[in-house]
């Protein structure tokens, strides 16, 4: 059953990825993005990701393609150009690119050369993870844990990040008279 | 779940293919952000399966911390494609070549 949502999900987050890249639309390919982020949400749910899956429907599919949306609304660039696509010698470049990579990934999972399958190891119920570094638990109460302790100087930067983020958002967005 | 590490990483694999494809193909600076996007998508798949079958809680921390900087860096990029538009009256790549001359 997990195993039909996996590949349910999968050919989701595929299919919706791709028709991202080659929809003409610009909106359009907003909207097929949104739908990739939810299946790879759905991956996450059956990695046992929960806090991440909800994270990634608020802050991917939400505010960021909210904001894409937005901007793509804003600026409404579809209508001057007739020609989505660069001309026909970097598309057939991109296209034997693109196809070269897909059997370099399908070739690395081909064959003997497998990583090893190690088999899903059972969820562990203290979630502050004291003793042998941070076990994986499904609680959110581990990702607090390890950020206060483990994780903290990241955690400070990337607050600083966000902050000068903010800034720098509004000193490129103001308007120099 | 009988589906092993491996599915998941062509998973994250193929999706990091399609937006490099993105990037690479089309002319919308838009379109090439959310290709951006994508790729950095595919990344945090790849970590989150790796932390699972690894059972340690590692992988899913940097998992959260690409998702607060790729917001972060989604703010700024569409404010700089705004001001990019609000100079040049386009946002298409074929179209912003004034580097080259």
């Amino acid at each position: 059953m997990i195993d039909i949502l996996f590949y349910v999900f999968a050919a989701i987050t595929l299919t919706s990825a791709l028709l991202m890249v080659v929809s003409p639309n610009a909106v359009n390919s907003a909207m097929c993005m949104i739908v990739s982020f939810v299946g790879t949400a759905g991956m996450f749910v059956l990695l046992e990701a929960y806090f991440l899956a909800v994270l990634q429907i608020l802050v991917y599919a939400g505010a960021v393609m909210v904001l894409f949306l937005f901007i793509i609304m804003l600026l409404d660039v579809d209508k001057e150009t007739n020609q989505i696509l660069k001309d026909k010698l970097t598309l057939a470049a991109s296209i034997a690119g693109f196809a070269l990579l897909v059997v370099m990934i399908c070739s690395a999972f081909a064959g003997g050369q497998h990583l090893p399958e190690t088999s899903l190891l059972p969820v562990l119920e203290n979630p502050t993870g004291a003793g042998i570094g941070i076990p994986f638990t499904t609680s959110a109460k581990s990702f607090g844990y390890s950020l206060f302790t483990k994780y903290m100087l990241p955690f400070q930067v990337t607050g600083f990040l966000l902050l000068s983020a903010m800034i720098g958002v509004i000193v490129v967005s103001k308007k120099h008279s | 779940m009988t589906v092993g590490i491996n599915a998941f990483i062509l998973v994250a694999g193929l999706l990091f293919a399609i937006g490099l494809l993105g990037v690479v193909l089309r002319k919308n600076t838009l379109i090439i952000y959310m290709s951006l996007e994508l790729m950095l998508n595919a990344v945090n798949l790849a970590l989150v399966a790796f932390s699972r079958y690894n059972g340690t809680m590692d992988g899913n921390l940097f998992v959260f911390f690409i998702i607060t900087v790729a917001a972060a860096e989604v703010a700024l990029g569409l404010a700089i494609i705004v001001a990019l538009f609000r100079l040049r009256q386009t946002v298409m790549v074929d179209q912003l070549t004034s580097l080259s001359r």
